[in-house]
């Protein structure tokens, strides 16, 4: 644990190209928000039947919700081969899954090969524990209370494929459209006895 | 041709009735009969009578609604069928068809035999019909209407100088006004003075005479045949392969997208049909994001449809129809290259295959203070992008459905529980009341305003909560990023 209060790494964002990704967490889906601000078009995939949605007039401060596509599927199944189906075909640079089951090997590949031949991103916003063996980043977001402000985050990195683990604060710069790190995790109060 | 009982045989065609049968169609209040039977017309029954009194004169009456623009459409199925005697057909009041046959009759033998021709098929096919032959439209349709004939060429006079007036077109009032005079037959009109007559009824008695007589020209006007947008391919042996069926389909994509350009139309609903050599036939519809005519986006489409077909013994006709076509103008060649919009337009497409089209989706923004009001889902193919999202006060990025926690007072709770966790209020911002919309009814804000809160636990959730002061209670309805 240790290395994590010490980071002071360069935040591994944006997300690479052609990857899949995890994040998950109370603050997974401000995360997919601040990844979609820098894309293009972005799809948004849920499942029909889930009570919790996103809200676009919430996503607004983050990036204009005129670019965002929702794709309303039945269960995970079909999720999976409508993001396999745009991860491969690349007109939409970012695909966001919303999973509610654990992905096992086979499905988290074929969305990797999905996302290389289409040089596209994916992100799976996933429950808590139930990453798959194939992405490239795990990304574990939870909101922080700050005295001054009220868009603090904590984002932490628990499996890089292609670098070192991390945490960060970082808040949203709702005007600029900005993404801020505030400083390196581990000076902050509080930070320890965040989940890690 | 005239059809005098067009509508009753159309409807006694697919549910015969013995004995008198009349259609009804409710005029001035009263249900009138609108059409009869041979057998209802020989009891003494006439058009426009009222149901009630066409019942005491004759019990045994069967009768049924009429449907006048079925009859229209059953009329227009005939003059398509009309066009197998000649090219030029048009159609004539609401139960009449008008053929030129100048130039077609001897393919048929004769004149004479095309007519022969023509009564045998119709009476197969359960018709009355009228068929008046003449140099004129107006001669013809004299003949057609009253006492069917032959005019003989050159000499239209001969054969309708004994038909009554009426049988010129003409108005009510004029031929009443007519007869008053004493001239009831197309001869006394024709050697009557023509000044006096044009000066008591007008031009259009002696326009129509002239029609008759051929001194006036009429015209034909076929009605322009509407685009049809089906082409069928049947194979000299089944096919059964994929890459055989694609190769088929990517031949007929491209005469059908040769026939949307010419319309300058777009296809929206493509519907494959494939029959197997057993007659079972397997449907592929392929609906699109946005109108297309070109052959090659087109057929990568399809791919994922025929993949699914199963072939049996084999594939012997194919036919691609485009069942909803919208315009879609010829653009100018620009530079600006607008690929991505395509390829994004090819992708909801192949997803709507694969979920519904329905189910591919976009935001609009709707002008709403209700938070699950404030913007609408819609189709993606069937909208634009647009609108300008602004949010009046921040909003929550997750919203769900109210779930209530323990709380009292106007302020929100200090401590409280949510989903099994404990959390404890920091700070508090609020209150912003919301007032439901009366004008729309909603059960979910049957408690009356509410006071929304944007509350930051010190946990870290920060949490959309309101109070309904009406009806007290404390609810979580969303979670801020």
């Amino acid at each position: 644990m240790m290395h994590l209060m010490t980071s002071t790494s360069d935040i591994p964002l944006p997300l690479r190209n052609a990857r899949v990704h995890e994040a998950f967490g109370p603050g997974a889906v401000s995360f997919a928000a601040v990844a979609a601000a820098r894309a293009g078009t972005v799809l948004w995939i849920r499942e029909a039947w889930q009570t919790e949605a996103i809200n676009p007039m919430g996503l607004s401060v983050f990036f204009d919700p005129s670019k965002l596509l929702l794709a309303q599927t039945r269960d995970q199944t079909e999720s999976l081969a409508v993001a396999e189906e745009a991860l491969k075909d690349g007109a939409v640079p970012l695909v966001i899954i919303e999973t509610s089951r654990p992905l096992d090997l086979r499905m988290g590949r074929r969305l990797l090969l999905a996302a290389k031949a289409g040089q596209a991103t994916g992100l799976c916003l996933i429950p808590e524990g139930m990453g798959g063996n194939a992405a490239e980043t795990r990304w574990h977001c939870t909101p922080v209370f700050d005295a001054d402000d009220s868009t603090l985050m904590r984002w932490e990195t628990i499996k890089n494929k292609s670098g070192t683990l991390g945490a960060w604060h970082v808040r949203w710069h709702t005007t600029a459209h900005r993404l801020d790190v505030v400083s390196p995790a581990g000076k902050r109060p509080g930070s320890a006895d965040a989940p890690g | 041709m005239w059809f005098p009982r067009l509508a009753s045989d159309r409807v006694l065609r697919t549910r015969p009735v013995e004995g008198p049968f009349a259609l009804t169609l409710k005029q001035a209040n009263a249900e009138r009969l609108h059409c009869l039977n041979m057998e209802a017309e020989r009891q003494g029954l006439y058009r426009g009578m009222t149901l009630a009194d066409a019942r005491a004169f004759c019990p045994g009456l069967f009768s049924r609604p009429a449907d006048p623009v079925a009859d229209t459409g059953f009329l227009h199925v005939l003059r398509r069928w009309a066009t197998r005697y000649c090219p030029w057909v048009g159609i004539e009041g609401d139960d009449g068809l008008v053929l030129d046959i100048t130039g077609s009759a001897h393919l048929f033998g004769s004149e004479a035999m095309m007519l022969a021709d023509m009564r045998q098929r119709l009476s197969r096919a359960g018709l009355t019909a009228r068929i008046g032959l003449g140099d004129t439209r107006g001669a013809a349709w004299a003949l057609a209407h009253h006492g069917e004939g032959r005019a003989e060429t050159g000499a239209p006079l001969e054969a309708l100088v004994d038909l009554p007036v009426a049988a010129l077109r003409l108005e009510e009032a004029t031929i009443t006004g007519l007869q008053r005079l004493g001239l009831r037959r197309i001869g006394d009109l024709e050697s009557a003075a023509r000044a006096p007559l044009a000066r008591r009824f007008g031009p259009d008695l002696l326009l129509r005479l002239d029609q008759a007589l051929g001194r006036q020209p009429e015209q034909v006007t076929p009605l322009s045949e509407p685009p049809h947008y089906g082409i069928r391919l049947s194979l000299p042996e089944p096919i059964g392969l994929t890459d055989d069926v694609m190769a088929a389909t990517s031949r007929l994509l491209e005469q059908l997208c040769a026939k949307l350009k010419a319309q300058e139309a777009g296809a929206r609903v493509l519907c494959l049909t494939l029959r197997r050599v057993d007659q079972e036939a397997q449907t592929v519809e392929l609906r699109l994001a946005s109108p297309l005519r070109d052959a090659a986006r087109i057929l990568p489409l399809f791919a994922r449809g025929v993949g699914e077909v199963d072939a049996g013994y084999g594939i012997d006709q194919i036919r691609l129809e485009a069942v909803q076509v919208e315009p879609l103008p010829v653009h100018q060649v620009s530079h600006v290259s607008t690929g991505r919009a395509d390829q994004l337009d090819d992708l909801i497409t192949r997803i709507g295959t694969r979920i519904g089209l329905e189910n591919v989706q976009r935001f609009l923004p709707a002008d709403s203070h209700i938070p699950e009001r404030s913007f609408l889902i819609a189709a993606a193919a069937w909208s634009e992008p647009g609108g300008s999202w602004v949010a009046p006060r921040p909003r929550p990025v997750r919203l769900f459905p109210p779930e209530s926690i323990t709380g009292t007072g106007a302020r929100p709770p200090r401590q409280f529980r949510w989903r099994r966790m404990s959390l404890t209020t920091a700070r508090a911002t609020g209150p912003e009341r919301i007032a439901p919309e009366w004008w729309l009814p909603d059960d979910n804000w049957r408690s009356g305003i509410r006071d929304y809160w944007h509350a930051e636990t010190r946990q870290g959730r920060r949490l959309w909560l309101f109070y309904t002061p009406q009806n007290p209670g404390w609810f979580v309805q969303g979670e801020f990023a």
